[in-house]
């Protein structure tokens, strides 16, 4: 079925995106898999040409456009399988907190460099001993006089490495009963005295992705780096949740929607036992399968897209999505895999690379297992 | 009923040799893309770990199944499977067909050295064009006085890099299709041979794999195993030996694979619990013991058929079908209840996670098993004339 949410304008913006991953991207994503990073002018690129927050408001450098252009930019980047190309996490997971919740000074100090790509962003939630139970965060910092002094261990952190800008979230209240009501969001420079980058950590897939971890040693930052209100960071945090895994979605979507493709060319061009494997019933259902699953995925993620974009909260129905579509993405890849034989299982082959960096989206924005939970609290259990 | 008791013995032996000689190398191998399967299988061999079950005239120990068993079990829970895989090659799948069909001759320069880790084995079936589809192998060996010239290539060789010869199935004829085919024991330092560079892949990365090419390489008439034509039928009995190993040791690498994951689920602190206070975790690994369990008792039945000599095909089929999906299985759950250290390169749910994919497509994939247990249960005649 032909997607109705976009517009020609929309259209053309894809083609624009495409042309630059093509060109920029596309040559290079072997090498920045062995690498384990993608260049940073990557996002100077991507910034002069309008790919990066494309939502922030004219006041602050960017051009206030709707919610779509990043759905692009995410589709995109996911379907060359460049996930060093961390747009989405950029735009659209972090540089929200700032033009959410941040201040008037802050937006235009902040801002613009985003929209350029000379600031490249993270955000520093998870710790060694806690990721998707916020309350156990123990990162705290304290005021001292007109600086706040941060101190602790995040881990996971994507851009790790790269990044120039990081929100990090902090206890700012020992005794807040409940605990989360203790904590805060900070905008902290990365090369601030005390910070200091980790290793770099070797995943099983997504290899051309920064992860790493990062140290706060008694790091201060003026007091104006305090990210709205303290004691708000959770709820700023869960606030946000519905677009971190609607873009996750968006992306195990798309990464899905990759699979197919080159697994049918395969399937045609690979003979056993005289005829080609996609001659073969079980092929067949197994791609018909597939190809449900994908139409299915697509369906409600572009149903989300277009409610998300109007404003409306579908927190839970996003919470489904995430589970049911990043598990759908590793079915699909695991099938798409079967088909390609002992080659599926050799890293030349893309289908391999696709199995491996699918493995983590039931984990990341929000275990699925977490999903569930919120689901079923939304339901009164 | 099959019963293991009497082996506690030899069991601990096994055990300590996994837990002395391979798990504290491990990592390097796996950083390496290779282990050691030269110095190896020399200690294995010096043990008698290497012919349990095979004739003491050459070497071998000349025991039961059920140390056989033992053996298996204990090397499946090595912490790195690639090392398993390249061990089980030279035990169970590249010397079977020579010890039950070989020459005197040929048992003494080949099978010997084996059964006494001098020389490293490997098995040649798979082609670049042809894998499950075995009756589609394009190496061709044509004689030529007292020699085979073979031409063609072998794809997905394990121990491939450094293997001293290759158990190969070779085309010899073009009569009917089964009786095309010879096994041949080629070595891999003729002229001729071309060995390519270690292939990169998704997992068993302690285990070299490579392709090998053949450009008329002369292998004497007398390193064909048995009988001329005979060898597609000797490879389908090596490929039920080969079956029933790689399923035992699977199995017990998912038992270990869910006690070390137990072990993570205790001590990690969730929402101010354990995790495994979560009912969801608890029933999860129950669902996955109890499939380990059927399927333990499932392969203690093929092997008290393999000892009673019954004909075991279908079960061992179904066998390697069931292990193979529930190894993945177990991968998967065991990583999600990692959570993101599952992810992470160093955690040993992430390795495992990625050997075991291979289990559904080595040795004969999922849907090979299929059609196998489909036509043994009459649903199928020959694939060939078969959607």
């Amino acid at each position: 079925m032909d997607r109705t949410l976009f517009s020609s304008e929309h259209r053309a913006f894809r083609d624009a995106v495409c042309r630059f991953l093509e060109e920029e991207a596309v040559p290079f994503i072997e090498k920045w898999d062995r690498e384990g990073a993608v260049p940073r002018e990557m996002w100077r690129k991507a910034g002069q040409l309008g790919f990066l927050c494309p939502w922030v408001e004219e006041a602050y450098g960017g051009v206030g456009a709707d919610f779509l252009y990043s759905v692009i930019v995410i589709e995109e980047t996911s379907r060359i399988r460049a996930s060093g190309l961390t747009f989405g996490l950029h735009s659209d997971i972090v540089a929200p907190y700032i033009g959410n919740y941040g201040t008037e000074a802050q937006k235009k100090t902040w801002l613009p460099r985003c929209v350029t790509g000379e600031a490249i962003l993270a955000v520093a939630m998870t710790e060694p001993g806690t990721g998707s139970d916020l309350a156990g965060i123990k990162t705290n910092a304290y005021c001292d006089g007109d600086e706040w002094v941060i101190s602790g261990t995040k881990t996971f952190i994507t851009n790790g490495n790269i990044c120039d800008l990081v929100i990090v979230a902090a206890r700012t209240d020992l005794n807040a009963e409940p605990a989360y009501n203790g904590l805060s969001l900070f905008i902290v420079e990365a090369d601030r005295p005390g910070v200091s980058r980790g290793r770099k950590l070797e995943k099983m897939g997504l290899r051309s992705q920064d992860t790493g971890e990062l140290a706060f040693d008694q790091v201060r930052v003026p007091g104006a780096q305090l990210l709205g209100e303290p004691g708000m960071g959770f709820f700023y945090l869960v606030q946000k949740l519905q677009q971190e895994r609607l873009v996750c979605a968006i992306a195990a979507q798309a990464a899905a929607e990759a699979c197919l493709a080159p697994t049918i060319a395969y399937c045609k061009q690979r003979v056993a036992f005289g005829k080609p494997i996609s001659a073969f019933q079980n092929t067949k259902f197994q791609l018909a399968e597939v190809a449900t699953e994908l139409e299915l995925g697509r369906t409600f993620v572009d149903r989300l897209i277009q409610a998300h974009t109007l404003g409306q909260e579908i927190e839970s129905e996003t919470s489904m999505a995430k589970w049911w579509v990043t598990e759908m993405l590793n079915r699909v890849a695991d099938k798409c895999l079967q088909l390609h034989g002992g080659y599926g299982y050799m890293m030349e082959y893309d289908i391999c690379k696709r199995y491996m960096d699918a493995r983590v989206f039931p984990i990341f924005a929000g275990s699925n297992e977490i999903m569930k939970v919120i689901i079923s609290k939304r339901m009164g259990l | 009923m099959l019963s293991l008791d009497s082996l506690d013995d030899f069991r601990s032996l096994v055990r300590r040799f996994v837990v002395g000689e391979i798990d504290p190398f491990v990592d390097t191998w796996e950083a390496a893309g290779i282990f050691p399967a030269h110095s190896l299988l020399k200690k294995m061999g010096a043990l008698g770990l290497l012919g349990i079950g095979y004739d003491p005239t050459y070497g071998g120990q000349g025991l039961d199944i059920r140390h056989d068993l033992v053996f298996l079990e204990e090397l499946g829970r090595a912490k790195s499977a690639g090392v398993t895989l390249g061990i089980t090659v030279q035990t169970h799948m590249a010397t079977p067909a020579l010890h039950r069909h070989g020459s005197a001759a040929l048992k003494e320069e080949y099978l010997r050295p084996a059964i006494a880790g001098e020389l490293v084995g490997a098995i040649g079936v798979t082609e670049p064009g042809a894998g499950s589809d075995v009756y589609a192998l394009r190496t061709r060996a044509i004689r030529d006085g007292d020699f085979y010239r073979i031409s063609g290539a072998k794809m997905f060789i394990t121990n491939g890099t450094q293997a001293d010869f290759m158990t190969t199935l070779v085309q010899t004829s073009d009569g009917p299709s089964h009786d095309r085919y010879s096994l041949l024991i080629v070595p891999t330092r003729l002229p001729g041979v071309t060995i390519s560079a270690p292939l990169r892949k998704l997992g068993m990365r302690a285990s070299d794999t490579a392709e090998i090419v053949f450009d008329r390489v002369a292998v004497p008439i007398s390193n064909r195993i048995g009988e001329e034509g005979a060898g597609f039928r000797y490879q389908m009995e090596q490929f039920q030996i080969e079956r029933f190993a790689g399923s035992v040791t699977c199995l017990t690498a998912c038992d270990e694979m869910l006690r070390d994951t137990i072990g993570y689920v205790r001590q990690r602190i969730v929402f101010g619990k354990p995790l495994i206070n979560k009912q969801v975790i608890r029933h999860r690994l129950v669902d996955l013991l109890t499939e380990i369990e059927c399927c333990r008792q499932l392969l203690y039945s093929c092997a008290e058929r393999i000892m009673q000599r019954c004909d075991a095909l279908r079960e061992v089929s179904m066998a390697k079908l069931k292990i193979g999906q529930l190894a993945r299985q177990v991968g998967d759950e065991c990583l999600q209840m990692h959570g993101g250290y599952g992810y992470m390169e160093e955690y040993r749910v992430s390795r495992f996670f990625r050997d075991m994919r291979l289990t559904s497509i080595g040795g004969g994939a999922d849907e090979v098993m299929r059609e196998i247990i489909a036509k043994i249960s009459g649903l199928a005649g020959a694939t060939r004339d078969n959607d």
